[in-house]
Protein backbone atom coordinates (compact mmCIF):
# COMPACT_ATOMS: atom_id res chain seq x y z
CA UNK A 1 0.00 0.00 0.00
CA UNK A 2 1.97 2.93 -1.28
CA UNK A 3 1.05 6.40 -0.01
CA UNK A 4 0.44 8.61 -3.04
CA UNK A 5 0.44 12.39 -3.31
CA UNK A 6 -3.33 12.15 -3.49
CA UNK A 7 -3.39 10.23 -0.17
CA UNK A 8 -1.20 12.87 1.42
CA UNK A 9 -3.55 15.64 0.27
CA UNK A 10 -6.58 13.71 1.52
CA UNK A 11 -5.06 12.93 4.93
CA UNK A 12 -3.79 16.51 5.35
CA UNK A 13 -7.34 17.64 4.72
CA UNK A 14 -8.71 15.24 7.36
CA UNK A 15 -6.08 16.45 9.83
CA UNK A 16 -6.73 20.14 9.14
CA UNK A 17 -3.18 20.70 7.94
CA UNK A 18 -2.30 22.79 4.92
CA UNK A 19 1.34 21.70 4.23
CA UNK A 20 3.56 23.35 1.64
CA UNK A 21 4.53 21.57 -1.60
CA UNK A 22 7.90 20.66 -0.07
CA UNK A 23 6.27 19.35 3.08
CA UNK A 24 3.87 17.22 1.05
CA UNK A 25 6.71 15.65 -0.92
CA UNK A 26 8.66 14.97 2.24
CA UNK A 27 5.57 13.60 3.97
CA UNK A 28 4.85 11.04 1.28
CA UNK A 29 8.51 9.91 1.35
CA UNK A 30 8.56 9.63 5.17
CA UNK A 31 5.16 7.94 5.47
CA UNK A 32 6.15 5.36 2.89
CA UNK A 33 9.40 4.61 4.66
CA UNK A 34 7.70 4.27 8.06
CA UNK A 35 4.77 2.21 6.72
CA UNK A 36 7.17 -0.10 4.92
CA UNK A 37 8.69 -0.84 8.32
CA UNK A 38 5.25 -1.18 9.90
CA UNK A 39 4.27 -3.76 7.25
CA UNK A 40 6.16 -6.43 9.19
CA UNK A 41 3.15 -6.62 11.54
CA UNK A 42 1.40 -8.61 8.81
CA UNK A 43 3.84 -11.47 9.47
CA UNK A 44 1.86 -12.18 12.64
CA UNK A 45 -1.33 -14.24 12.62
CA UNK A 46 -3.82 -12.26 14.74
CA UNK A 47 -7.27 -13.44 13.61
CA UNK A 48 -8.18 -14.75 17.05
CA UNK A 49 -6.39 -12.11 19.10
CA UNK A 50 -8.46 -9.48 20.88
CA UNK A 51 -7.37 -5.89 20.25
CA UNK A 52 -6.01 -3.97 23.23
CA UNK A 53 -6.90 -0.29 23.36
CA UNK A 54 -5.54 0.43 26.82
CA UNK A 55 -4.23 -1.26 29.96
CA UNK A 56 -6.63 0.17 32.54
CA UNK A 57 -8.99 -2.78 32.24
CA UNK A 58 -6.21 -5.24 33.06
CA UNK A 59 -4.95 -3.94 36.38
CA UNK A 60 -6.18 -2.28 39.51
CA UNK A 61 -9.83 -3.08 38.89
CA UNK A 62 -12.29 -5.14 40.89
CA UNK A 63 -11.88 -8.48 39.09
CA UNK A 64 -15.06 -9.91 40.60
CA UNK A 65 -17.20 -7.39 38.72
CA UNK A 66 -18.16 -7.11 35.09
CA UNK A 67 -18.11 -4.28 32.56
CA UNK A 68 -18.06 -0.74 33.86
CA UNK A 69 -18.73 -1.98 37.41
CA UNK A 70 -15.06 -2.97 37.47
CA UNK A 71 -14.23 0.74 37.50
CA UNK A 72 -16.74 1.69 40.20
CA UNK A 73 -13.97 3.51 42.05
CA UNK A 74 -13.64 5.98 39.21
CA UNK A 75 -17.31 7.01 39.31
CA UNK A 76 -18.45 9.95 41.39
CA UNK A 77 -21.83 11.37 42.22
CA UNK A 78 -23.22 13.70 39.60
CA UNK A 79 -23.47 16.86 41.65
CA UNK A 80 -23.14 20.54 40.86
CA UNK A 81 -19.54 21.71 41.42
CA UNK A 82 -18.45 18.02 41.53
CA UNK A 83 -14.72 17.78 42.26
CA UNK A 84 -13.86 21.41 41.89
CA UNK A 85 -15.58 24.57 40.89
CA UNK A 86 -15.65 25.43 37.21
CA UNK A 87 -13.01 27.90 36.06
CA UNK A 88 -14.11 31.49 36.44
CA UNK A 89 -15.25 32.87 33.08
CA UNK A 90 -12.37 35.34 33.03
CA UNK A 91 -9.78 32.56 33.51
CA UNK A 92 -11.38 30.42 30.81
CA UNK A 93 -11.08 33.09 28.12
CA UNK A 94 -7.74 34.52 29.32
CA UNK A 95 -5.66 32.58 26.78
CA UNK A 96 -8.04 33.16 23.89
CA UNK A 97 -6.49 34.72 20.78
CA UNK A 98 -9.69 36.70 20.26
CA UNK A 99 -12.52 37.24 22.74
CA UNK A 100 -15.10 39.84 23.59
CA UNK A 101 -14.82 38.80 27.24
CA UNK A 102 -17.86 36.53 27.02
CA UNK A 103 -17.30 34.43 23.90
CA UNK A 104 -14.39 33.11 21.84
CA UNK A 105 -14.47 34.99 18.56
CA UNK A 106 -13.56 33.39 15.23
CA UNK A 107 -13.65 34.40 11.56
CA UNK A 108 -16.93 33.94 9.76
CA UNK A 109 -17.87 30.33 9.14
CA UNK A 110 -17.98 29.55 5.43
CA UNK A 111 -17.73 26.01 4.15
CA UNK A 112 -14.83 25.31 1.90
CA UNK B 1 29.00 34.89 45.36
CA UNK B 2 27.22 32.05 47.10
CA UNK B 3 29.29 29.04 48.04
CA UNK B 4 29.51 26.32 45.40
CA UNK B 5 26.70 23.84 45.65
CA UNK B 6 27.09 21.33 48.41
CA UNK B 7 27.48 18.42 46.07
CA UNK B 8 26.29 15.76 46.30
CA UNK B 9 23.26 17.03 48.13
CA UNK B 10 20.39 14.64 48.62
CA UNK B 11 16.75 15.22 49.44
CA UNK B 12 17.32 14.03 53.01
CA UNK B 13 20.41 16.26 53.42
CA UNK B 14 18.44 19.28 52.26
CA UNK B 15 15.59 18.63 54.63
CA UNK B 16 17.85 18.14 57.64
CA UNK B 17 20.03 21.17 56.79
CA UNK B 18 16.92 23.34 56.66
CA UNK B 19 15.54 21.79 59.88
CA UNK B 20 18.87 22.41 61.65
CA UNK B 21 18.94 25.93 60.22
CA UNK B 22 22.40 25.44 58.63
CA UNK B 23 20.83 26.67 55.41
CA UNK B 24 17.48 28.00 54.30
CA UNK B 25 15.23 26.97 51.46
CA UNK B 26 15.50 30.51 50.15
CA UNK B 27 19.32 30.47 50.08
CA UNK B 28 19.28 27.08 48.42
CA UNK B 29 16.83 28.20 45.73
CA UNK B 30 18.99 31.24 45.07
CA UNK B 31 22.10 29.04 44.81
CA UNK B 32 20.36 26.91 42.23
CA UNK B 33 19.28 29.92 40.20
CA UNK B 34 22.87 31.18 40.24
CA UNK B 35 24.01 27.81 39.03
CA UNK B 36 21.34 27.67 36.32
CA UNK B 37 22.36 31.12 35.05
CA UNK B 38 25.97 29.99 34.90
CA UNK B 39 25.54 26.49 33.42
CA UNK B 40 22.34 26.51 31.42
CA UNK B 41 23.35 28.82 28.56
CA UNK B 42 25.54 25.94 27.31
CA UNK B 43 23.03 23.20 28.06
CA UNK B 44 19.60 24.64 27.32
CA UNK B 45 17.61 22.55 29.80
CA UNK B 46 15.23 25.30 30.94
CA UNK B 47 12.54 27.05 28.91
CA UNK B 48 11.04 29.15 31.71
CA UNK B 49 12.15 30.03 35.24
CA UNK B 50 9.53 30.79 37.89
CA UNK B 51 11.54 32.55 40.58
CA UNK B 52 8.62 34.34 42.15
CA UNK B 53 6.73 31.12 42.73
CA UNK B 54 9.89 29.31 43.89
CA UNK B 55 10.91 31.97 46.39
CA UNK B 56 7.38 32.23 47.79
CA UNK B 57 7.39 28.47 48.39
CA UNK B 58 10.92 28.60 49.87
CA UNK B 59 9.72 31.37 52.20
CA UNK B 60 6.87 29.16 53.41
CA UNK B 61 9.31 26.32 54.13
CA UNK B 62 11.68 28.66 55.98
CA UNK B 63 8.79 29.93 58.09
CA UNK B 64 7.93 26.35 59.10
CA UNK B 65 11.57 25.72 59.99
CA UNK B 66 11.85 29.01 61.92
CA UNK B 67 8.76 28.06 63.94
CA UNK B 68 10.41 24.74 64.78
CA UNK B 69 7.54 22.79 63.26
CA UNK B 70 8.07 19.46 61.43
CA UNK B 71 9.05 19.91 57.79
CA UNK B 72 7.26 18.11 54.97
CA UNK B 73 9.19 15.24 53.27
CA UNK B 74 10.53 17.24 50.30
CA UNK B 75 11.03 20.49 52.22
CA UNK B 76 13.08 22.97 50.23
CA UNK B 77 14.10 20.47 47.54
CA UNK B 78 14.79 22.32 44.27
CA UNK B 79 12.92 20.54 41.48
CA UNK B 80 11.98 21.33 37.90
CA UNK B 81 9.17 20.17 35.65
CA UNK B 82 9.07 19.05 32.03
CA UNK B 83 7.16 21.68 30.11
CA UNK B 84 4.34 19.27 29.22
CA UNK B 85 2.84 19.55 32.72
CA UNK B 86 0.67 22.60 33.26
CA UNK B 87 1.56 25.06 36.00
CA UNK B 88 -0.90 27.66 37.17
CA UNK B 89 0.28 31.13 36.17
CA UNK B 90 3.57 29.80 34.75
CA UNK B 91 3.94 29.59 30.96
CA UNK B 92 3.65 26.03 29.65
CA UNK B 93 4.66 25.42 26.03
CA UNK B 94 4.99 21.64 25.51
CA UNK B 95 8.10 22.67 23.56
CA UNK B 96 5.80 23.97 20.82
CA UNK B 97 5.33 27.36 19.19
CA UNK B 98 1.59 26.73 19.18
CA UNK B 99 1.60 27.18 22.98
CA UNK B 100 4.32 29.86 23.10
CA UNK B 101 2.21 32.25 25.21
CA UNK B 102 0.00 29.76 27.04
CA UNK B 103 -0.47 30.52 30.75
CA UNK B 104 -2.41 27.61 32.29
CA UNK B 105 -5.16 28.37 34.80
CA UNK B 106 -4.49 25.28 36.96
CA UNK B 107 -1.76 22.92 38.21
CA UNK B 108 -0.99 19.38 37.10
CA UNK B 109 -1.71 16.99 40.03
CA UNK B 110 1.88 15.65 40.13
CA UNK B 111 3.22 19.21 40.34
CA UNK B 112 0.70 20.18 43.04
CA UNK B 113 1.64 17.10 45.06
CA UNK B 114 5.35 17.91 44.86
CA UNK B 115 4.71 21.43 46.05
CA UNK B 116 2.39 20.25 48.82
CA UNK B 117 5.25 18.02 50.00
CA UNK B 118 7.51 21.08 50.29
CA UNK B 119 9.43 20.98 46.98
CA UNK B 120 10.50 24.26 45.39
CA UNK B 121 9.70 24.45 41.67
CA UNK B 122 12.50 26.31 39.92
CA UNK B 123 11.15 26.26 36.39
CA UNK B 124 9.98 24.42 33.30
CA UNK B 125 12.19 22.11 31.28
CA UNK B 126 12.87 21.85 27.58
CA UNK B 127 11.59 18.80 25.66
CA UNK B 128 10.73 17.59 22.20
CA UNK B 129 7.59 19.28 20.89
CA UNK B 130 4.57 17.59 22.51
CA UNK B 131 7.03 14.96 23.82
CA UNK B 132 7.50 13.63 20.27
CA UNK B 133 11.14 12.76 19.78
CA UNK B 134 14.15 10.86 21.07
CA UNK B 135 16.84 13.57 21.02
CA UNK B 136 15.20 16.80 22.20
CA UNK B 137 16.03 18.27 18.78
CA UNK B 138 12.31 18.65 18.04
CA UNK B 139 11.96 21.42 20.63
CA UNK B 140 10.60 24.50 18.87
CA UNK B 141 12.85 26.65 21.09
CA UNK B 142 16.37 25.25 21.19
CA UNK B 143 18.10 21.88 21.51
CA UNK B 144 19.46 20.55 24.81
CA UNK B 145 23.13 19.61 25.02
CA UNK B 146 24.12 16.51 26.95
CA UNK B 147 26.03 17.69 30.06
CA UNK B 148 28.38 14.66 29.69
CA UNK B 149 29.41 15.72 26.16
CA UNK B 150 27.91 18.90 24.81
CA UNK B 151 28.26 17.78 21.18
CA UNK B 152 25.73 15.03 21.91
CA UNK B 153 21.99 14.88 22.46
CA UNK B 154 20.61 14.35 25.98
CA UNK B 155 18.01 11.95 24.61
CA UNK B 156 14.34 12.70 24.51
CA UNK B 157 11.73 13.60 24.79
CA UNK B 158 12.45 14.57 28.44
CA UNK B 159 15.96 15.78 27.52
CA UNK B 160 15.78 18.88 29.71
CA UNK B 161 14.64 16.82 32.71
CA UNK B 162 17.61 14.44 32.44
CA UNK B 163 20.16 17.17 31.65
CA UNK B 164 19.02 19.39 34.56
CA UNK B 165 19.65 16.56 37.05
CA UNK B 166 22.95 15.53 35.40
CA UNK B 167 24.23 19.13 35.49
CA UNK B 168 22.98 19.57 39.08
CA UNK B 169 20.63 22.38 38.17
CA UNK B 170 17.84 20.56 40.08
CA UNK B 171 17.90 17.75 42.64
CA UNK B 172 14.96 15.98 41.05
CA UNK B 173 12.80 16.59 38.00
CA UNK B 174 9.59 15.27 36.49
CA UNK B 175 9.42 13.95 32.95
CA UNK B 176 6.89 12.09 30.88
CA UNK B 177 7.37 8.76 29.12
CA UNK B 178 5.19 7.64 26.20
CA UNK B 179 7.71 5.34 24.50
CA UNK B 180 10.88 5.75 26.55
CA UNK B 181 11.02 9.50 27.05
CA UNK B 182 12.14 9.21 30.70
CA UNK B 183 14.35 6.12 30.55
CA UNK B 184 16.24 6.88 27.32
CA UNK B 185 17.41 10.39 28.36
CA UNK B 186 18.23 9.09 31.86
CA UNK B 187 20.47 6.52 30.17
CA UNK B 188 22.10 9.10 27.86
CA UNK B 189 22.78 11.58 30.70
CA UNK B 190 23.87 9.08 33.37
CA UNK B 191 21.03 9.63 35.85
CA UNK B 192 18.18 7.51 37.25
CA UNK B 193 14.77 7.75 35.55
CA UNK B 194 11.59 5.83 36.34
CA UNK B 195 8.49 5.24 34.27
CA UNK B 196 5.90 4.00 36.80
CA UNK B 197 3.07 1.58 35.99
CA UNK B 198 0.14 2.83 33.95
CA UNK B 199 -2.39 4.09 36.50
CA UNK B 200 0.17 4.73 39.25
CA UNK B 201 0.57 8.49 38.79
CA UNK B 202 -2.24 10.84 37.84
CA UNK B 203 -1.90 12.48 34.43
CA UNK B 204 -4.31 15.31 35.27
CA UNK B 205 -2.63 18.38 33.82
CA UNK B 206 -0.25 16.43 31.57
CA UNK B 207 -0.58 17.73 28.02
CA UNK B 208 -1.77 14.60 26.23
CA UNK B 209 0.28 12.92 23.49
CA UNK B 210 -0.95 9.28 23.44
CA UNK B 211 -3.33 8.71 26.32
CA UNK B 212 -3.01 4.92 26.59
CA UNK B 213 0.82 5.22 26.70
CA UNK B 214 1.54 8.51 28.53
CA UNK B 215 3.11 8.33 32.00
CA UNK B 216 4.62 10.87 34.43
CA UNK B 217 7.73 9.89 36.38
CA UNK B 218 10.78 11.17 38.25
CA UNK B 219 14.49 11.72 37.51
CA UNK B 220 17.19 12.03 40.20
CA UNK B 221 20.81 11.07 40.87
CA UNK B 222 19.92 8.07 43.05
CA UNK B 223 17.25 5.39 43.24
CA UNK B 224 16.33 6.47 46.76
CA UNK B 225 15.49 9.97 45.60
CA UNK B 226 13.43 8.62 42.73
CA UNK B 227 11.59 6.49 45.33
CA UNK B 228 10.96 9.58 47.49
CA UNK B 229 9.51 11.53 44.57
CA UNK B 230 7.39 8.58 43.39
CA UNK B 231 5.96 8.18 46.91
CA UNK B 232 4.91 11.84 46.74
CA UNK B 233 3.25 11.86 43.32
CA UNK B 234 1.74 8.34 43.23
CA UNK B 235 -1.80 7.31 44.07
CA UNK B 236 -5.37 7.72 42.99
CA UNK B 237 -6.50 11.17 41.89
CA UNK B 238 -10.22 11.74 41.42
CA UNK B 239 -9.35 14.17 38.58
CA UNK B 240 -7.88 11.34 36.45
CA UNK B 241 -10.15 8.33 36.00
CA UNK B 242 -7.19 6.26 34.71
CA UNK B 243 -5.32 6.67 38.00
CA UNK B 244 -5.92 3.39 39.75
CA UNK B 245 -7.30 2.73 43.22
CA UNK B 246 -4.23 0.74 44.28
CA UNK B 247 -2.44 1.31 47.62
CA UNK B 248 0.92 3.13 47.43
CA UNK B 249 3.63 1.34 49.44
CA UNK B 250 6.37 3.20 51.28
CA UNK B 251 8.90 2.82 48.48
CA UNK B 252 11.74 4.20 50.59
CA UNK B 253 11.21 1.71 53.42
CA UNK B 254 10.99 -1.13 50.87
CA UNK B 255 14.41 -0.26 49.38
CA UNK B 256 16.39 -1.89 52.17
CA UNK B 257 14.74 -5.29 51.94
CA UNK B 258 17.15 -7.99 50.74
CA UNK B 259 17.19 -8.95 47.08
CA UNK B 260 18.61 -12.42 47.68
CA UNK B 261 16.52 -15.08 45.96
CA UNK B 262 14.70 -12.66 43.65
CA UNK B 263 14.52 -13.90 40.07
CA UNK B 264 15.91 -11.62 37.36
CA UNK B 265 14.82 -12.44 33.82
CA UNK B 266 17.07 -11.92 30.82
CA UNK B 267 15.53 -12.01 27.34
CA UNK B 268 17.77 -12.64 24.32
CA UNK B 269 15.48 -10.39 22.26
CA UNK B 270 17.02 -7.38 24.04
CA UNK B 271 20.57 -8.43 23.18
CA UNK B 272 20.27 -8.93 19.43
CA UNK B 273 21.92 -7.28 16.45
CA UNK B 274 22.08 -3.51 16.64
CA UNK B 275 23.15 -3.53 20.28
CA UNK B 276 26.42 -1.64 20.73
CA UNK B 277 29.12 -4.05 22.03
CA UNK B 278 30.18 -1.75 24.86
CA UNK B 279 26.56 -1.32 25.97
CA UNK B 280 26.13 -5.09 25.89
CA UNK B 281 29.26 -5.63 27.98
CA UNK B 282 28.21 -3.04 30.60
CA UNK B 283 24.68 -4.45 30.92
CA UNK B 284 25.96 -8.04 31.11
CA UNK B 285 28.40 -6.99 33.84
CA UNK B 286 25.51 -5.37 35.74
CA UNK B 287 23.48 -8.58 35.49
CA UNK B 288 26.52 -10.44 36.84
CA UNK B 289 26.52 -8.04 39.82
CA UNK B 290 22.87 -8.89 40.46
CA UNK B 291 23.82 -12.56 40.48
CA UNK B 292 26.57 -11.81 42.99
CA UNK B 293 23.94 -10.11 45.18
CA UNK B 294 22.10 -13.43 45.33
CA UNK B 295 19.54 -12.90 42.58
CA UNK B 296 18.81 -15.87 40.38
CA UNK B 297 19.30 -15.12 36.68
CA UNK B 298 16.59 -16.79 34.60
CA UNK B 299 16.27 -16.80 30.79
CA UNK B 300 12.87 -15.58 29.57
CA UNK B 301 11.31 -15.21 26.14
CA UNK B 302 9.73 -12.01 24.87
CA UNK B 303 9.20 -13.25 21.31
CA UNK B 304 7.20 -10.32 19.93
CA UNK B 305 9.76 -7.66 20.86
CA UNK B 306 10.76 -7.01 17.25
CA UNK B 307 7.19 -5.90 16.52
CA UNK B 308 7.11 -3.31 19.30
CA UNK B 309 8.35 -0.30 17.31
CA UNK B 310 5.89 -0.67 14.43
CA UNK B 311 3.07 -1.32 16.91
CA UNK B 312 4.04 1.68 18.98
CA UNK B 313 4.31 4.12 16.08
CA UNK B 314 0.81 3.23 14.88
CA UNK B 315 -0.88 3.31 18.31
CA UNK B 316 0.95 6.43 19.50
CA UNK B 317 0.41 8.45 16.34
CA UNK B 318 -3.25 7.43 16.06
CA UNK B 319 -3.89 8.65 19.59
CA UNK B 320 -1.78 11.77 18.99
CA UNK B 321 -3.75 12.69 15.89
CA UNK B 322 -6.91 12.74 18.02
CA UNK B 323 -5.35 14.46 21.05
CA UNK B 324 -3.77 17.23 18.99
CA UNK B 325 -7.01 18.06 17.19
CA UNK B 326 -7.72 20.47 20.07
CA UNK B 327 -5.05 22.91 18.83
CA UNK B 328 -7.21 24.85 16.45
CA UNK B 329 -6.47 28.46 17.35
CA UNK B 330 -9.90 29.04 18.91
CA UNK B 331 -9.62 28.93 22.70
CA UNK B 332 -5.88 29.21 23.37
CA UNK B 333 -2.58 29.02 21.56
CA UNK B 334 -1.37 30.41 18.26
CA UNK B 335 -3.91 31.70 15.78
CA UNK B 336 -2.97 32.54 12.19
CA UNK B 337 -4.64 35.39 10.36
CA UNK B 338 -7.35 33.98 8.11
CA UNK B 339 -10.60 34.95 6.43
CA UNK B 340 -12.64 31.85 7.20
CA UNK B 341 -12.85 29.43 10.09
CA UNK B 342 -11.52 26.41 8.19
CA UNK B 343 -8.63 28.43 6.83
CA UNK B 344 -7.88 29.59 10.38
CA UNK B 345 -7.73 26.00 11.64
CA UNK B 346 -5.36 24.89 8.90
CA UNK B 347 -3.06 27.90 8.94
CA UNK B 348 -2.89 27.97 12.75
CA UNK B 349 -1.92 24.31 12.90
CA UNK B 350 0.47 24.66 9.98
CA UNK B 351 2.23 27.62 11.55
CA UNK B 352 2.14 26.32 15.12
CA UNK B 353 3.31 22.71 14.74
CA UNK B 354 6.83 21.57 13.84
CA UNK B 355 7.67 18.99 11.21
CA UNK B 356 7.77 15.90 13.47
CA UNK B 357 4.43 16.74 15.06
CA UNK B 358 2.89 17.15 11.60
CA UNK B 359 4.46 13.87 10.49
CA UNK B 360 2.92 12.02 13.44
CA UNK B 361 -0.47 13.64 13.01
CA UNK B 362 -0.36 12.59 9.35
CA UNK B 363 0.71 9.03 10.13
CA UNK B 364 -1.92 8.66 12.85
CA UNK B 365 -4.67 10.17 10.74
CA UNK B 366 -3.73 7.86 7.88
CA UNK B 367 -3.74 4.79 10.15
CA UNK B 368 -7.23 5.67 11.41
CA UNK B 369 -8.70 6.63 8.04
CA UNK B 370 -11.34 4.59 6.24
CA UNK B 371 -9.78 1.65 4.42
CA UNK B 372 -6.60 1.58 6.53
CA UNK B 373 -8.02 1.28 10.03
CA UNK B 374 -8.07 -2.54 10.05
CA UNK B 375 -4.71 -2.94 8.34
CA UNK B 376 -2.86 -0.57 10.67
CA UNK B 377 -4.64 0.54 13.82
CA UNK B 378 -6.62 -2.63 14.57
CA UNK B 379 -3.63 -4.79 13.65
CA UNK B 380 -1.37 -2.81 15.98
CA UNK B 381 -3.88 -3.13 18.83
CA UNK B 382 -3.88 -6.90 18.36
CA UNK B 383 -0.10 -7.09 18.36
CA UNK B 384 -0.17 -4.97 21.51
CA UNK B 385 -2.10 -7.83 23.12
CA UNK B 386 0.63 -10.28 22.04
CA UNK B 387 3.41 -8.04 23.40
CA UNK B 388 1.60 -7.70 26.72
CA UNK B 389 1.08 -11.47 26.94
CA UNK B 390 4.84 -11.92 26.48
CA UNK B 391 5.38 -9.97 29.71
CA UNK B 392 2.51 -11.78 31.50
CA UNK B 393 4.20 -15.10 30.73
CA UNK B 394 7.69 -13.89 31.69
CA UNK B 395 6.51 -12.46 35.02
CA UNK B 396 5.11 -15.86 35.98
CA UNK B 397 8.75 -16.95 36.17
CA UNK B 398 10.67 -13.86 37.30
CA UNK B 399 10.33 -10.80 39.55
CA UNK B 400 12.11 -8.29 37.33
CA UNK B 401 13.61 -8.31 33.82
CA UNK B 402 17.01 -6.77 33.07
CA UNK B 403 17.90 -5.27 29.67
CA UNK B 404 19.76 -2.37 28.11
CA UNK B 405 17.81 0.91 28.16
CA UNK B 406 19.07 1.90 24.70
CA UNK B 407 21.00 0.15 21.94
CA UNK B 408 23.73 2.84 21.94
CA UNK B 409 25.06 5.66 24.12
CA UNK B 410 24.10 9.26 23.32
CA UNK B 411 24.42 10.09 19.62
CA UNK B 412 25.57 13.40 18.17
CA UNK B 413 23.35 16.42 17.66
CA UNK B 414 22.15 16.37 14.06
CA UNK B 415 23.07 12.72 13.52
CA UNK B 416 19.53 11.39 13.03
CA UNK B 417 17.38 14.47 12.41
CA UNK B 418 16.77 13.70 8.74
CA UNK B 419 15.90 10.04 9.21
CA UNK B 420 12.72 9.64 11.29
CA UNK B 421 12.86 5.84 11.22
CA UNK B 422 16.43 5.75 12.57
CA UNK B 423 15.31 8.12 15.34
CA UNK B 424 12.32 5.88 16.17
CA UNK B 425 14.63 2.87 16.52
CA UNK B 426 16.40 4.61 19.43
CA UNK B 427 13.31 3.56 21.45
CA UNK B 428 13.52 -0.12 20.52
CA UNK B 429 14.05 -1.37 24.11
CA UNK B 430 11.74 1.07 25.87
CA UNK B 431 8.42 1.16 23.99
CA UNK B 432 7.44 -2.33 25.15
CA UNK B 433 6.88 -1.18 28.76
CA UNK B 434 4.53 1.56 27.57
CA UNK B 435 2.51 -0.81 25.41
CA UNK B 436 2.17 -3.28 28.32
CA UNK B 437 1.83 -0.57 30.99
CA UNK B 438 4.49 -2.12 33.24
CA UNK B 439 7.04 -0.06 35.21
CA UNK B 440 10.60 0.44 33.94
CA UNK B 441 13.64 2.16 35.37
CA UNK B 442 17.00 3.17 33.88
CA UNK B 443 20.04 3.41 36.14
CA UNK B 444 23.64 4.15 35.16
CA UNK B 445 25.73 0.97 34.82
CA UNK B 446 28.95 2.14 33.20
CA UNK B 447 30.54 4.21 30.47
CA UNK B 448 31.90 3.51 27.03
CA UNK B 449 35.44 4.34 25.87
CA UNK B 450 34.36 7.93 25.20
CA UNK B 451 33.11 8.26 28.80
CA UNK B 452 29.49 8.31 27.65
CA UNK B 453 27.02 6.88 30.18
CA UNK B 454 25.33 3.51 29.66
CA UNK B 455 21.98 2.62 31.26
CA UNK B 456 20.70 -0.64 32.73
CA UNK B 457 16.95 -1.01 32.35
CA UNK B 458 14.80 -3.05 34.71
CA UNK B 459 11.15 -3.92 34.10
CA UNK B 460 8.78 -4.95 36.89
CA UNK B 461 5.31 -6.39 37.33
CA UNK B 462 2.40 -4.01 37.02
CA UNK B 463 2.20 -1.83 40.17
CA UNK B 464 5.30 -3.50 41.60
CA UNK B 465 7.59 -0.48 41.54
CA UNK B 466 8.68 -1.50 45.05
CA UNK B 467 10.57 -4.59 43.83
CA UNK B 468 11.92 -2.71 40.82
CA UNK B 469 13.31 0.08 43.01
CA UNK B 470 14.67 -2.41 45.54
CA UNK B 471 16.71 -4.28 42.91
CA UNK B 472 17.89 -1.00 41.33
CA UNK B 473 18.93 0.31 44.75
CA UNK B 474 20.80 -2.90 45.63
CA UNK B 475 22.67 -2.73 42.32
CA UNK B 476 23.46 0.95 42.83
CA UNK B 477 25.21 0.11 46.13
CA UNK B 478 27.62 -2.37 44.50
CA UNK B 479 28.21 -1.03 41.01
CA UNK B 480 31.59 0.31 40.06
CA UNK B 481 31.69 3.95 41.08
CA UNK B 482 30.96 6.24 38.19
CA UNK B 483 32.71 9.53 37.82
CA UNK B 484 30.24 12.27 37.09
CA UNK B 485 31.79 14.86 34.83
CA UNK B 486 30.59 18.06 33.35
Amino acid sequence: MKVTDKDVAYVADLANLELTEDERARMSRDLNSILEYVARLSELETDNIAPMAQVSDRYGVDESRQGSDRFAYAIRDDVKDGLRKSLPHEAAVKNAPDTDGTFFEVPKVIER
Amino acid sequence: MPAPMMNPMTIDDIRSCIAERTTTATALAQDFYTRIRKEDPEIGAFLTLCEERALAQAGRIDAIAAAGKPLPPLAGVPVAIKDVMVTSGVRTTAGSKILENFIPPYDCTAVARLEAAGAVILGKLNCDEFAMGSSNENSAYHPVHNPCDKSRVPGGSSGGSAAAVAAEMAVATLGSDTGGSIRQPASFCGVVGLKPSYGRVSRYGLIAFASSLDHIGPFAKTVKEVALVLRTIAGRDPMDSTSAEVPVPDYVAELEKPVQGLKVGVAKEYFGSGLDPEVRAAVEAAIQKLAELGCEIVPVNLPHTEYAIPTYYIVATAEASANLARYDGVRYGFRAKANTLSEMYRLSRDGGFGVEVKRRIMLGTYALSAGYYDAYYLKAQKVRTLLTRDFDEAFKKVDVIAAPTCPTPAFRLGEKVNDPLAMYLADIYTVTANLAGIPGISIPCGENHEKLPIGLQLFGRHFDEATLLRVAHAYEQVRVSLVVRR
